[in-house]
């Protein structure tokens, strides 16, 4: 009889998979996601390096290279003016060097993306975490407010905004905050749900029981149990920000020339389809694999976090 | 009697989320800026223009007074100026530039066609190939069609809609000669043209929002089918086809509906894009040179009809969702 109970025990034990490690083991082990986490690495890295980078054939994003134009401002040579020194060709009418712009372009698109992700995390989490915490009116009218930011022609506004961007404040600064503002309601609703569920366990409402204040219930019981949600909807935001920085920069009211921007670089080459696609696919195509990534790693890391398992 | 009541309670919550919109729209514009008739008129600014721009926008009246102004504007129309120089704005003013001579309200709705047409054809070719791709690949999870469906669908969340508008462009525009680059002819001038001209736009909305749709449904398919109903519609022997949509898709399109209305914002702020892309001369167009020329009442006067143009139609789909289910009206 305790032979049984004693195998029963030792089997249940390690068939448990959870855990910050376990999770490691099985987003490895998809393959789709450790490609893109390499690829997220790998812009990263060319980011930071970037000067280095460009220093290999000694470009820059900004000195005009007017020689390497024809008369009317396209690019000299095959697609687009590629050669040794310029690895993606140059830029119609101002000569400056592709290969440096796409690279110094990362750095904008990642700090931007990040950051405006930061600051909708930091708001969405603390507007979920006390909603679903203390509910009652405080609850309804913010959740209200969430549903109707939800709905939103976020866009619309993000441009009309651009008209009032103060100037002492830096461009990529304000553009970082407006996105952010703008980008919470997401979060905020799925970390209200889980902790509406959360705020009905025993070892919460035993806390509470025991006289923890509210604010100390919800940063050292609630918030812990709700990180792994927190990761994944924050993998999940950054091509998301990314894409609204570089859709403001398209349209002339993101991030304002001569910081090189990936967004700002295909609306130029609105203009040159024609003579120069070559223009339109480099930096296009760094801002197709760049938001992929993100999202394949994404939904690999979901899917590693969800103690369910496997794919749905 | 309770359809009347659930409809007068969602319309009356949007007219106080609309009220409040616009005060909040009017203090961050209006207020945070030190000087909004400075902003108002534009650049270049001359002394002129400022004067003008000041007296119009009634800027030495205390703020309070300015926004029951703006607000009765909205209902009951205003008039800017005074003498001879007055102009009449009619109801529903949202405002009136100074730069281009017209109310926001009458540029609004001069570019309106354009900005519908690409709107509802787009929504269309998504809600149809993304519920329909949804569908293949939720009958048989894992099948190669399904496989191939999300794959294209991961491809179309994560490419920009103005990347693909462009390379659309360049391949059957410049390289197959297909269809037109760009432009919009109105449908009364030239259907077949205004076809043409909308085609690539279209596609160009579609492929980039029918991803999500498609990922959406299979989800939701896949849960549907799995139910005891459904086996059961299929030991009665009832046909495939009549399971999968009468019984399956039915049920599994109702929270398809509901996102279909919050991505009406995502909508517009696409067509903006696109507008960019195949340059037409839409409301995008006219909000893009607003902002670049700083025309701080067409710019206020379209960011605020723009968010009354979406919750009105949120409020409509919200109550015909309630008309076709029941169970909506419950969680209202």
């Amino acid at each position: 009889m305790s032979t049984t109970a004693t195998t029963i025990d030792l089997e249940a034990v390690p068939a448990r998979k959870t855990g910050a490690r376990a999770a490691l083991r099985k987003l490895l082990r998809d393959r789709a996601a450790a490609a893109s986490a390499v690829t997220i690495l790998l812009f990263v890295l060319a980011a930071a390096c970037a000067p280095w980078l460009t220093g290999i054939t000694g470009q820059d994003p900004y000195a005009y290279h007017v020689d390497l134009l024809d008369g009317s401002g396209v690019p000299l040579g095959f697609g687009g003016g590629v050669s040794a020194t310029h690895w993606f060709g140059v830029e119609p009418l101002t000569g400056r060097d592709l290969f440096s712009i796409v690279v110094y372009g990362a750095r904008t698109s990642l700090l931007i993306g990040v950051a405006a992700t930061a600051v909708s995390v930091v708001i969405g989490v603390v507007v979920g975490i006390t909603t679903g915490f203390v509910g009652g009116w405080y609850d309804r009218i913010a959740s209200r407010g969430v549903d109707v930011l939800f709905g939103f022609p976020v866009l619309v506004f993000l441009i009309a905004l651009t008209t009032i961007a103060p100037s002492w404040l830096p461009r990529p600064l304000f553009i970082v905050l407006i996105i952010g503002l703008f980008g919470w309601p997401g979060i905020s609703r799925i970390v209200r749900a889980q902790v509406l569920v959360l705020r009905e366990r025993s070892f919460v409402a035993a806390s509470t029981a025991m006289g923890a204040p509210a604010r100390h219930v919800m940063a050292a019981h609630v918030l812990p149990n709700v990180s792994a949600t927190i990761i994944v909807v924050s993998t999940i935001l950054v091509p998301g920000m990314i894409g609204v920085e570089a859709a403001l920069s398209f349209l002339g009211v993101g991030v304002v020339p001569p910081t090189p921007s990936w967004g700002r670089t295909l609306g130029d080459a609105i203009g040159w389809v024609q003579t120069d696609p070559l223009y339109l696919v480099f930096p296009g195509l760094a801002l197709f694999i760049i938001t992929l990534a993100f999202n394949v790693f994404g939904d690999g890391l979901r899917d590693a976090l969800d103690p369910r398992g496997g794919r749905r | 009697m309770r359809m009347l009541r659930f409809a007068g309670v969602r319309v009356l919550g949007a007219i106080v989320v609309l009220l409040l919109i616009t005060v909040l729209t009017y203090a961050v514009f209006y207020l945070l800026p030190a000087n909004p008739a400075q902003l108002s008129c534009g650049r270049p600014c001359t002394p002129e223009n400022l004067r003008r721009a000041a007296e119009f926008m009634g800027t030495d009246l205390p703020w309070w007074q300015q926004l029951l102004e703006f607000l009765r504007g909205i209902v009951l129309g205003r008039d800017f100026g005074s003498g001879a120089a007055a102009v009449h704005c009619a109801a529903p003013c949202f405002g009136y530039s100074f730069q281009q001579n017209a109310s926001v309200t009458e540029l609004i709705l001069s570019r309106f066609p354009v900005t519908a047409s690409i709107a509802i054809g787009a929504a269309v070719l998504w809600l149809v190939t993304g519920v329909a791709g949804g569908v293949a690949s939720g009958m048989r999870p894992g099948s190669v069609v399904d496989r191939g469906v999300m794959m294209v669908s991961i491809a179309g969340v994560s490419a920009p809609v103005y990347l693909v508008g462009l390379l659309a462009i360049l391949l059957f525009g410049f390289v197959l000669r297909w269809l037109p680059t760009g432009g919009y002819i109105p449908f009364a001038t030239d259907p077949v043209q205004w076809f043409a001209h909308l085609l690539l736009p279209w596609c160009t909305l579609a492929f980039t929002t029918a991803a999500v749709y498609a990922r959406l449904t299979r989800g939701q398919m896949i849960e549907t089918l799995g139910e005891d109903y459904i086996r059961t519609a299929r030991a009665k022997g009832l046909r495939e086809s009549r399971v999968v949509v009468r019984h399956g898709l039915r049920n599994a399109i109702l929270p398809v509906v509901t996102v279909f209305g919050l991505d009406l914002g995502t909508l517009l702020g696409g067509t903006v894009i696109v507008e960019r892309v195949f340059s037409m001369q839409g409301l995008g167009a006219l909000l893009v040179t607003g902002v670049s020329v700083v025309d701080l009442q067409l710019v206020v006067g379209f960011t605020l009809f723009s968010a009354f143009l979406i919750i009105v139609s949120n409020v409509v789909i919200d109550v015909v969702n309630g008309v076709v289910d029941p169970r909506a009206k419950a969680t209202a």
